[in-house]
């Protein structure tokens, strides 16, 4: 019997986390509840901030000490950290934030779970560079993708989310143990860090600046245009270029199906109860689990499509994720969206009367 | 550490500075480098921390190592570094801008008494945006954005850190030959320590305010604010401070996952959906975790949800448990198959819910909480008259052992197991004891 904020703090503590800062609230104050007091345990440090704005400021500056940072919060919190993902983003430094999502926009609903700001986390720091987004479906996931997501901000030197909400981190299930000891079969993450490995202070080590203006290799600000559009397109380009290695989906795809259902998160359990039952009615149908929700895994995502005439898709926003579907499939396919914002999960009947309608 | 021998720690090949001619920036940096010399540290175990303005320029001066951030959140970054390697010295070097956007990082870090030493370069104004008022603008005082003179009582920069229980406060000007002396003192100082080090902007707020050294002179013996250190005091460091945290820590286990085998056996054959609808105080949701656990103990799939209002010792508490024998994917309830209404706050907040029930749907309740609007057949909790004494202390409880039999969910054994397993020993007893009576 775990709930997911547990689930996400032995994850990231079974990855090497050693240092967390964060900001209450609801619903992610579970995990710094969680990190607060088992860090200090092993020789690491937990603490609260005065707010998020100081909470991801000393996860950044410890990270450029060698720590292996960690932060929590949900869609209010993101606001307040923005700025500092730019600088983390500028700086290169591995950094690892849940968004435990709640119902907005502002306070909105603090105790409803949502999807709503799953372009948020894409586009919240200015300049538009990216950032890797993985988002857990159930309780084992919420595990196994936190312990992705230290791997990949080490391999990448970027922030990643995890993208979770407030009904898998506050809801307590009983998970088979062999789903938390044993990971699912993604493919490996390789340990070498793409361009550079990070380059933390250390003493009688070599002197290093970091830097969130525009610099050269050393680390100095400069103005020389050329140096400028050379870092802007490496930031770019070692995630875009490597969205294969990033993609990650579960795709359950039957022969003949003319209906794909695409979802991400907590929809996605009900997606998957709707697939049993229309199965279980005789119904050819396709289902599609996105992990990693950014970068958008395109060419898999392409790959499910054959034969398919319509994509329903199920999301607790005004559809987020829809919106990057239509541009994917040219409107050549019919997209159908199932979005609830009433504090409401997504019900599988409301996706079977979808499939049906 | 092997001391240094270096004669200066400014990256010469970076030279000359780019500050305006007269601008006292030039001066503290100078002031900097002497402390470090004096110190005879070792330039990687120095990280300078650069805020934003002209003074965030400073960073590529220094052959230690360093760090530019974001506008006020220099302290921020330099508490982190510290924590994150508390071998460091770390030094801040912010202006009286990002004192004032990040004047709550400087009040909760004097508080905490990080160890770090932070360096204000005041010079009252924006030098590098044009010359705009900040926190530390004096009065009357002409600006870009203070046409007609500023009207803001001025931020006392050292007075906030020494309220606020900052280890180490002192108030310097840029002229001060012992600058590089009382540098190194905060430094050493094992807690935050800061210089608030009053300085000229030659641009804008000398040339605009006739605001020379002597009038700034004036001005600190006008405001009563005196220069020299204000504040040591003996107070352990945030970072000494977490070290003994760490070692009464490292007493305690980790905590684990919470286990439970299956030694029940259920013959439940398709989900139900269980609502417990009571009021704070009540233990509601921890009754619905020991249905829960005992599902689990008896081989059946869970989720435990729970609602209860902000303020959580008042209004209703609701637990929402889903048991079937299949991995539980929707942990929604829209239409419960069962709901037990044990209080009229919770009564109220799922009518919603007792109302989308069918007549297949089955409401228990305590007395008095009955014939709500539903289509449901609706039962009263019928306790035994032995436990009539618990029903106003323990109802929850005896309400799950009342629909484990009534439902034959599992055997009550598997709900007094999950007593013993998930519940302190004192709550243990006690709920072991209302379980018999039902």
């Amino acid at each position: 019997m775990v709930d997911g904020a547990a689930a996400i703090s032995r994850g990231a503590l079974d990855a090497g986390c050693n240092f967390f800062a964060g900001y209450p609230i609801t619903p992610a104050s579970e995990i710094l509840g969680h990190m607060l007091r088992e860090l200090p345990k092993i020789g690491g440090v937990g603490i609260q901030g005065e707010d998020e704005i100081s909470s991801i400021g000393h996860c950044i500056g410890a990270a450029t000490a060698g720590a292996t940072a960690f932060t929590a919060s949900s869609g209010p919190g993101l606001s307040l950290y923005s700025e500092n993902i730019g600088l983390a983003i500028m700086m290169e430094v591995p950094l690892v934030i849940v968004i435990s999502q709640r119902l907005g926009p502002s306070t909105g609903a603090a105790t409803a779970a949502a999807q709503g700001d799953i372009q948020f986390m894409r586009w919240c720091t200015s300049g538009g560079y990216p950032v890797i987004v993985l988002s857990p479906t159930n309780i084992p996931e919420s595990y196994h993708l936190t312990k992705r997501a230290f791997k990949l901000s080490r391999r990448f030197r970027n922030p990643v989310f995890v993208a979770t909400d407030k009904e898998t981190v506050m809801t307590t299930e009983s998970v088979a143990v062999t789903e938390m000891t044993t990971g699912p079969d993604w493919p490996e993450i390789p340990d070498e860090a793409v361009d550079q490995p990070l380059n933390p202070y250390q003493i009688n080590g070599q002197i290093h600046h970091f830097t969130g203006s525009s610099h050269t290799e050393e680390g100095h600000i400069t103005k020389d245009p050329g140096i400028i559009a050379d870092l802007n397109e490496r930031l770019r380009q070692k995630i875009e270029s490597r969205v294969d290695e990033l993609s990650l989906i579960k795709s359950d795809l039957e022969d003949g199906a003319e209906t794909l259902i695409l979802s991400y998160g907590i929809s996605a359990r009900s997606m998957e109860a709707a697939v049993n039952q229309l199965r279980g009615e005789g119904e050819k149908i396709s289902a599609l689990t996105v992990y990693s929700l950014w970068p958008i895994p395109e060419q898999e995502i392409l790959k499910c499509l054959s034969g398919i005439k319509r994509i329903i898709i199920p999301e607790m926003n005004h559809g987020q994720y829809r919106h990057e579907i239509k541009r994917l499939t040219n409107n050549e396919i019919q997209l159908i969206g199932v979005n609830r914002v009433d504090t409401f999960l997504i019900t599988p009947e409301e996706i079977v009367e979808a499939y049906s309608g | 550490m092997a001391e240094s021998e270096l004669d200066t720690y400014i990256a010469k090949e970076n030279l000359p500075y780019e500050f305006c001619p007269g601008c006292s920036h030039e001066k503290i940096l100078g002031a900097v480098s002497d402390s470090l010399k004096q110190q005879k540290l070792d330039p990687t175990e120095v990280v300078i921390v650069t805020d934003i303005g002209c003074v965030g320029l400073s960073d590529k001066y220094f052959v230690t190592h360093a760090f530019h951030g974001l506008h006020g959140r220099a302290i921020t970054y330099a508490s982190g570094i510290k924590m994150g390697n508390p071998d460091l010295k770390v030094v801040v070097l912010i202006g009286d801008g990002g004192c004032g956007i990040g004047g709550h990082h400087l009040l909760n870090a004097a508080r905490s008494n990080t160890d770090v030493t932070v360096l204000v370069f005041n010079n009252f104004n924006f030098g590098m945006t044009g010359g705009q008022h900040s926190a530390t603008s004096p009065l009357d005082s002409i600006t870009p954005t203070t046409s007609f003179g500023n009207t803001d009582v001025p931020m006392d920069i050292a007075g906030t850190a020494k309220v606020n229980g900052g280890g180490f406060v002192a108030r310097a000007t840029a002229f001060d030959k012992d600058l590089p002396e009382m540098i190194s003192k905060a430094m050493n100082h094992d807690g935050f320590s800061l210089i608030d080090i009053w300085e000229l902007c030659t641009a804008y707020y000398v040339v605009r305010n006739d605001f020379g050294r002597k009038e700034m002179m004036n001005y600190m013996n006008s405001m009563k604010m005196k220069s020299g250190l204000l504040q040591e005091t003996g107070r352990s460091s945030f970072q000494t401070n977490y070290k003994h945290i760490q070692e009464q820590a490292s007493k305690q286990k980790p905590i684990d996952g919470l286990v439970l085998e299956t030694t029940f056996r259920s013959d439940l054959d398709k989900p139900i959906r269980i609502v417990l609808a009571g009021a704070a105080g009540q233990k509601v949701v921890s009754a619905g975790n020991l249905l829960a656990a005992a599902a689990t103990l008896s081989g059946l799939w869970t989720s435990r949800r729970a609602d209860f209002p902000i303020t959580i010792q008042t209004g209703f508490s609701v637990a929402e448990v889903v048991i079937s024998p299949e991995p539980v994917l929707y942990s929604g309830i829209m239409k419960p198959d069962v709901a037990a209404l044990i209080a009229p706050e919770g009564r109220d907040k799922i009518t919603r819910l007792t109302r989308a029930m069918d007549k297949t749907g089955l409401i228990y309740f305590a007395e008095g909480l009955g014939n709500v609007d539903s289509k449901a057949k609706q039962l009263p909790l019928l306790f035994p008259k032995s436990a009539q004494k618990e029903i106003r202390k323990n109802i929850s409880a005896l309400t799950a052992g009342y629909l484990t039999q009534e439902l034959g969910l599992f055997p009550l054994e598997a709900l007094q197991e999950a007593v013993r397993l998930i519940q302190k020993p004192k709550i243990a007893e006690i709920n072991l004891g209302v379980l018999a009576l039902t």
